[in-house]
């Protein structure tokens, strides 16, 4: 008998079907991981595991936590199960915790409701308990509150109150998803520490195959609400049968080729750009401090170069970007685009707004969703001194939703009738369609599945061989980064820290940031390696 | 926290001296001069720069206003035009009625109002829910005059259990002074109420669709337990919003309902002063209740950060 059997599970919401028997098994110190892509249905087979599934539920099957049917048991009895025997970890640890109470309390909270101890007994448990995940009491104390902690730091208070009490089992729903790449290496850690020290079962879900083949002894992946392939890593990984999973192992590796770099001159010239921050006065009568977010950045991007920008969040990416957009004015040094300077106060340059166009990150955030495609797509005309004639305009709109891959009628649809791939589809054809000279890529395909991650790449990939893109992409995710850009910058605390040419920083980097950068980042096993 | 409360502190003073300003030079730029209305049509001009003269109505207007905020700060708020007593006594008399009426309903509203919202938000799409909701609807339509002549037809006509009206004064006691001001406290709160109810169910729905709540449930909180230790304070800032607002309101906004019950309060002291003219008193009154105000905002501000630490931190 395993630790949890999950036993030809089936899941309706509101009778909408979401799991078909779903079967999977943890066993005592064993990590598995379950993988897919968004709609699998692997968050809620996670849910269910704990008894949380949303209202209007139906599940035929079976849940078993050492033989006992967790789908069968009472409320009441679930919620001795819960954090006593089962620990969750969620993927977002910038809310997981209740801000208006201190790390200590929530951590405690867990060991009260579960048995009868006094408040200071709690109290002192949670203290050792935050020190094992790495938390120490002299830096923080019980009595911080979770805005007081970084991500990383708060995600380690997430695992401590799931683990107080030593559970049999911990699932951890992309626990690390939202954490930069050196924080997300820590994270794997310990949870592979504490899954082996407390001789833990270790349910993980996660969309990352390099993470998945990295640390799980079983790896079971699924598909639109089926398991379509489960077996121990080294042999799945080997020997994958399904096309699903040969897909999303492909996918996840996907390499594009670029078009050769052609040689031409300076587009864009940023030269020791420096930008403060105000920051409160620390006492009453104090005065204001400074944060400095870009400390003399300097780079050009060249005409039909593709550039890429990488590091952790809070590192200045996205002043960086602003200040290239020209959206706010910097404190030092020079940014030009085509010789002419891209902030210019309070009036924007339309001359030189025309021809930068940005992407960004959300694909669900970035339009407004009461406008067609064609409204939205054709926003950047007004950019131009000479708005298109109606039938040009006609043109351009069909000429470039075919050229991102979609048909010209979508231009008579809303953004709600599209999926996640094609709104970013969207919004670079909304990038496109006044054929700016640069554009920036602001985590552009950090939001998308694998596979249609690998479609979007595929795209720009095209798109820089048919319109000669210059751009400027950028993203925490280095394996995009290496396979969509000619150059790369590495930045650390608002300073470049190295750039050169892409392979050549990924294969020997010289900075040690960009070292442990590329150390952190899980990576995709090689097959051939395994197999033999 | 001891730079917020300065800082909050520093903003209920500027925003005092805005006020008094600006209602000061409002009130003087309206027409109708004091002295000729007091005197009627006929009045001689000699008469009425006389009668001008002794209201000190004829010095410029800026040692006016300096006089009046600088008396004000001791307790001096001059003297009535048409009374011809001190607007500090007139207006004291009626505080004593307006403010614990304004008390005991903003007591009952949120004594009636909390535990509705969370009952209803606990029991979403229910039939309590739906219950609470529609009496919250129907609460927020009627008008609190009628709603007010219903209570004393019931109460103190049929049934004769208070008075239809009247101040029972404070010589008579705690006890008489609240039983006459039931029905109005009951009349002003209940509208109050199903606002503040349907805010406290918003607000809590809102807070339980947040990660958090998910979390807690994970560690093995029951639902009920989880809207309690983790939804509760995190809903209370929108809440204590509310109540701010309508601490204010009832203060002031008791005109028609002072009217209904008879009762000598701040509302109907402003409806006669402003039909007089007698615009020492409407300028005391209105200061005053701006300085009420503002000074509940200062405690909602204080409320807040003692609620939420992030804000203590922000400042």
């Amino acid at each position: 008998m395993s630790l949890l059997d999950i036993t030809n599970l089936s899941l309706s919401i509101n009778g909408m079907p979401i799991l078909r028997n779903v079967s999977l098994s943890v066993n005592t110190g064993e990590i598995v991981a379950v993988t897919g892509e968004s709609g699998s249905g692997k968050s809620l087979t996670a849910l269910a595991s704990m008894g949380l599934l949303p209202k209007g539920s139906q599940t035929t099957g079976t849940i078993t936590l050492e033989g006992q049917d967790l789908l069968t048991t009472s409320e009441a009895d679930l919620c001795n199960i819960r954090g006593n025997d089962i620990g969750m970890v969620f993927q977002e640890p910038m809310t997981a915790l209740n801000p208006v109470q201190t790390i200590g309390a929530q951590v405690a909270e867990t060991i009260l409701i579960h048995g009868s101890m006094r408040k200071s007994d709690a109290m002192a448990r949670a203290a050792d308990v935050l020190t094992r995940v790495g938390l120490h009491q002299e830096q923080f104390p019980l009595s911080r509150y979770p805005h007081e902690l970084s991500g990383g730091q708060r995600q380690r208070v997430v695992i401590a109150m799931a683990i107080a009490l030593r559970p049999k089992l911990l699932i951890a729903d992309e626990p690390t998803t939202a954490l930069d790449v050196t924080t997300q290496a820590q994270i794997l850690d310990l949870l592979k520490d504490l899954a082996r020290d407390y001789d833990m079962g270790l349910l993980m879900i996660t969309h990352d195959l390099a993470v998945v083949s990295d640390m799980a002894d079983k790896i079971v992946v699924m598909h639109l609400g089926e398991v379509v392939e489960q077996g121990e890593t080294r042999s799945l990984l080997t020997n994958m049968k399904h096309d699903y999973t040969k897909m999303l192992f492909a996918a996840s590796g996907h390499q594009v080729n670029l078009p050769d770099l052609p040689a031409y001159d300076v587009l864009l010239s940023v030269k020791n750009v420096v930008r403060d921050y105000t920051t409160p006065r620390k006492t009453v009568f104090g005065s204001k401090g400074v944060f400095r977010a870009l400390n003399k950045v300097s780079f050009d991007i060249k005409s039909g170069e593709r550039l890429g920008l990488v590091g952790e969040s809070g590192c200045g990416k996205s002043t960086l970007t602003r200040a290239i957009l020209g959206l706010e004015d910097v404190q030092g040094g020079e940014i030009t685009l085509d010789g002419a300077p891209v902030f210019t106060g309070r009036k924007p340059n339309f001359a030189v707004r025309r021809k930068m166009q940005v992407v960004f990150q959300d694909p669900f955030g970035s339009f407004n969703p009461r406008h067609k495609v064609a409204r939205l797509i054709t926003e950047p005309f007004h950019l131009l001194q000479t708005p298109p004639s109606h039938d040009e305009r006609q043109r351009l709109i069909n000429q470039t939703l075919t050229a991102v891959g979609l048909d010209p009628s979508d231009a008579n649809k809303y953004i709600h009738q599209f999926s996640g791939g094609q709104r970013q589809r969207i919004a670079i054809a909304r990038a496109l369609i006044i054929q700016p000279d640069l554009i920036v890529f602001d985590e552009a395909v950090s939001a998308l599945d694998v596979s249609v991650r690998a479609q979007i790449l595929d795209l720009l990939a095209n798109l820089s061989a048919k319109y000669n893109l210059t751009y400027l992409f950028i993203s925490h995710d280095l394996s995009v980064v290496r396979t969509i850009t000619d150059r790369v910058l590495v930045m650390q605390r608002g300073e470049i820290v190295e750039q050169g040419e892409t392979e050549q920083v990924f294969t020997a980097p010289n900075h040690p940031y960009t070292q442990e950068l590329i150390a952190a980042a899980p990576i995709l096993p090689d097959l051939q390696h395994l197999k033999e | 926290m001891i730079r917020y409360t300065l800082k909050r502190f520093l903003s209920l003073c500027i925003s005092l001296a805005v006020a008094s300003l600006l209602i000061f030079f409002v009130i003087e730029i309206a027409p109708g001069d004091p002295a000729s209305f007091m005197l009627g049509i006929n009045a001689q001009p000699d008469t009425v720069a006389a009668l001008r003269a002794e209201l000190g109505l004829d010095v410029p207007k800026f040692e006016r206003y300096l006089a009046w905020t600088q008396g004000m700060l001791t307790g001096d708020f001059g003297m009535s035009y048409t009374y011809r007593t001190p607007v500090s006594q007139m207006v004291a008399d009626r505080l004593w009625v307006s403010l614990p009426l304004a008390l005991f309903a903003l007591a009952l509203s949120t004594i009636i109002a909390l535990p509705a919202g969370i009952y209803a938000a606990a029991r979403r799409g229910k039939t309590g829910d739906v219950a609470v909701m529609s009496a919250t609807q129907l609460g927020v339509a009627i008008p609190n005059f009628w709603f007010a002549m219903m209570l004393v037809l019931i109460f103190a006509i049929k049934l004769r259990w208070f008075a239809g009206g009247g101040f029972a004064g404070w010589d008579k006691g705690l006890g008489a002074v609240l039983w006459s001001l039931t029905l109005p406290a009951i009349s002003l709160a209940l509208p109050q109420a199903a606002i503040l109810a349907r805010v406290m169910r918003s607000a809590l729905l809102d807070v339980m669709n947040e990660d958090f709540m998910r979390t807690a449930r994970a560690k093995g909180l029951t639902t009920t337990q989880t809207l309690w230790k983790h939804g509760l304070r995190n809903a209370l800032i929108p809440v204590l919003t509310i109540i701010g607002l309508q601490f204010s309101f009832l203060l002031a906004g008791g005109i028609i309902i002072e009217q209904v019950f008879y009762l000598p309060g701040l509302g109907r002291l402003v409806f006669q002063a402003i039909s007089a003219r007698d615009l020492i008193v409407v300028e005391s009154v209105v200061m005053l209740l701006v300085f009420a105000v503002i000074v509940v905002n200062f405690a909602v501000d204080l409320a807040y950060a003692a609620v939420d630490p992030r804000l203590r931190a922000r400042t």
